[in-house]
């Protein structure tokens, strides 16, 4: 078990330098800051490498506290996968088929955030591989909202990664990316789902929109 | 490990300048700013800090001689292209001929220099990656901007990999009476073009009153280019006993390179304006990017190859 966490730890350290060499990645606090509360920081999703920048940009005590929400049927497909998934990311991972799953996702999320962990979530649900900047969110940001209304939503911009590694590609291409980070939002009290989500697309699209004009 | 003489007394003379430096600016900051932070300040006090790390980092790699070179400016060269190509014009149909001239190109170049092989170093980018990353990206099928996308790759290639190639080339030069000696060659390259840039700075903020290029640059002036310039001459007839030069000749190539260095930042200054961003990157606390930092080198560094090889070579 020991040995099994020092690997991991290797593995995580590893994982980061690597990001960093490629992408020079640099965090844009433009709303909260890097301080050690319970959130969900919900980010737009473009490449598998998404997360591990959201992760490699936050400072070392949050990151261990910071769990992605990831797809099983992409993570437990091989056992590598299944051990970096598990063991050096520590991901939430979701069934996404209605059919097979035995868990409520938004239970597995919610429990989590319970024992002070914080979330990565990607509202789109899957890769945008389309020109359009962000895919219409999935419901699970509002249901996740509902259950758990004291926790800060944060917007979060991951700009270039798409460049670094498009779907498919093998070699990551070395370019700067950056991520940014914006102003918290919660559910508010009679708040609509459509409405809500609608709010919460929008923050991040602006996030987006202010990173291009600075 | 063994620096020329000559090398340890021009380190005590750079490291006296910079700890001048942080002497100056540690009075400035308790004058001007002793309770607020002034941005001024803090960005003088970041370039200062910057340079103590680029001074550490290239007296280690020259400690170590021809492979310190090579290893620290292809290192140069690939965080400076990752900031160049971050902001090209590419389509996903260019991502074989981007990861080779990351991955294939730019590691060939400095291995090419590494073995001295002057014939096909000289022209394995302008020749070789110009007509076969085209080709790469052709096949790939997307038409859509091809000439402006494969002209800003070999653009990238041929300023942060080519050019910035030349320093540690400067190595493989043979002059008779000098030998063991041309590490110093890259050390007064840098100096005088790194020292113009800081000079001009300091002229600049001191006396600039008329702009030179308000389109281009609005910081660049007159008065900083007139006297940064020619106090970086000055400064390179002054160490001319580094070179294989005699006192007037060192003042000649100074001239040149700083002026080199001064357009250098000009061209890529216009790059970034049409790009729409201030600086290339951000690793280089105080000074932007490495583009940012290494622009004049870049611009100066193949012509004082030339030069040098040219007029003082056996070769």
């Amino acid at each position: 078990m020991q040995v099994k966490h020092i690997f991991a730890g290797l593995l995580a350290m590893v994982i980061v330098l690597f990001a960093r060499l490629i992408t020079a990645v640099r965090a844009i606090w433009d709303g909260v800051g890097p301080t050690p509360a319970t959130r969900v920081y919900f980010a737009n999703h473009t490449s598998n490498g998404d997360f591990v920048l959201v992760w490699a940009v936050l400072p070392p005590q949050l990151r261990r506290r910071t769990r992605p929400v990831a797809a099983s049927d992409y993570w437990l497909r091989t056992k590598l996968k299944t051990f970096i998934g598990r063991e050096v990311f520590n991901a939430i991972l979701i069934d996404r088929n209605r059919e097979t799953r035995e868990q409520d996702p938004i239970t597995l999320m919610a429990e989590a955030l319970a024992e002070g962990s914080s979330l990565i979530l990607f509202p789109e649900g899957t890769r945008n591989t389309s020109e359009e900047a962000l895919l219409p969110f999935k419901t699970g940001l509002y249901h996740l909202a509902s259950q758990c209304p004291d926790v800060d939503l944060v917007p979060v911009w991951i700009e270039n990664l798409s460049q670094v590694m498009p779907k498919g590609e093998v070699f990551p291409l070395p370019l700067l990316c950056t991520v940014r980070f914006g102003d918290t939002i919660r559910l508010k009290e009679d708040e609509g789902k459509g409405a809500f989500l609608e709010r919460s697309h929008a923050a991040l699209l602006a996030l987006k929109e202010h990173g291009d004009g600075a | 490990m063994n620096a020329p003489a000559e090398f340890a007394l021009l380190m005590a003379g750079v490291l006296s300048v910079l700890a001048f430096a942080s002497i100056v600016t540690a009075l400035l900051k308790r004058r001007v700013a002793p309770d607020a932070p002034d941005p001024m300040i803090e960005n003088l006090e970041a370039r200062v800090n910057a340079w103590w790390a680029m001074v550490a980092l290239l007296a280690l790699a020259m400690l170590f001689g021809r492979a310190g070179a090579v290893i620290l400016f292809a290192l140069l060269s690939f965080a400076a292209m990752r900031e160049f190509l971050t902001l090209t014009a590419k389509s996903r149909a260019d991502h074989y001929a981007l990861a080779a001239a990351f991955y294939v190109v730019l590691p060939v170049q400095y291995y090419l220099i590494w073995i001295d092989w002057y014939g096909l170093y000289s022209v394995f980018i302008p020749v070789y990656a110009f007509l076969f990353l085209p080709i790469i990206a052709a096949l790939r099928g997307a038409t859509e901007n091809f000439l402006t996308r494969v002209s800003e790759t070999q653009w990238g290639l041929m300023i942060c990999v080519f050019a910035a190639s030349h320093v540690p080339a400067l190595l493989t030069i043979q002059i008779p009476g000098y030998e063991g000696k041309s590490i110093l060659l890259i050390a007064f390259l840098v100096v005088v073009v790194q020292g113009s840039d800081v000079l001009q700075y300091v002229f600049g903020k001191l006396f600039g009153r008329r702009k030179i290029a308000p389109v281009l640059s609005p910081s660049k002036t007159w008065e900083g280019f007139l006297g940064g310039v020619l106090s970086a001459s000055l400064l390179g007839a002054g160490l001319w006993w580094l070179t294989p030069f005699a006192v007037w000749q060192a003042f000649l190539v100074a001239l040149l390179i700083a002026m080199m260095g001064f357009f250098g930042g000009l061209v890529m200054s216009a790059i970034k304006r049409d790009k729409g961003v201030k600086d290339w990157g951000h690793l280089i606390a105080g000074h932007g990017g490495f583009v940012d930092r290494l622009d004049s080198v870049v611009f100066s560094a193949p012509i004082f190859f030339h030069v040098v090889r040219y007029y003082w070579s056996v070769v």
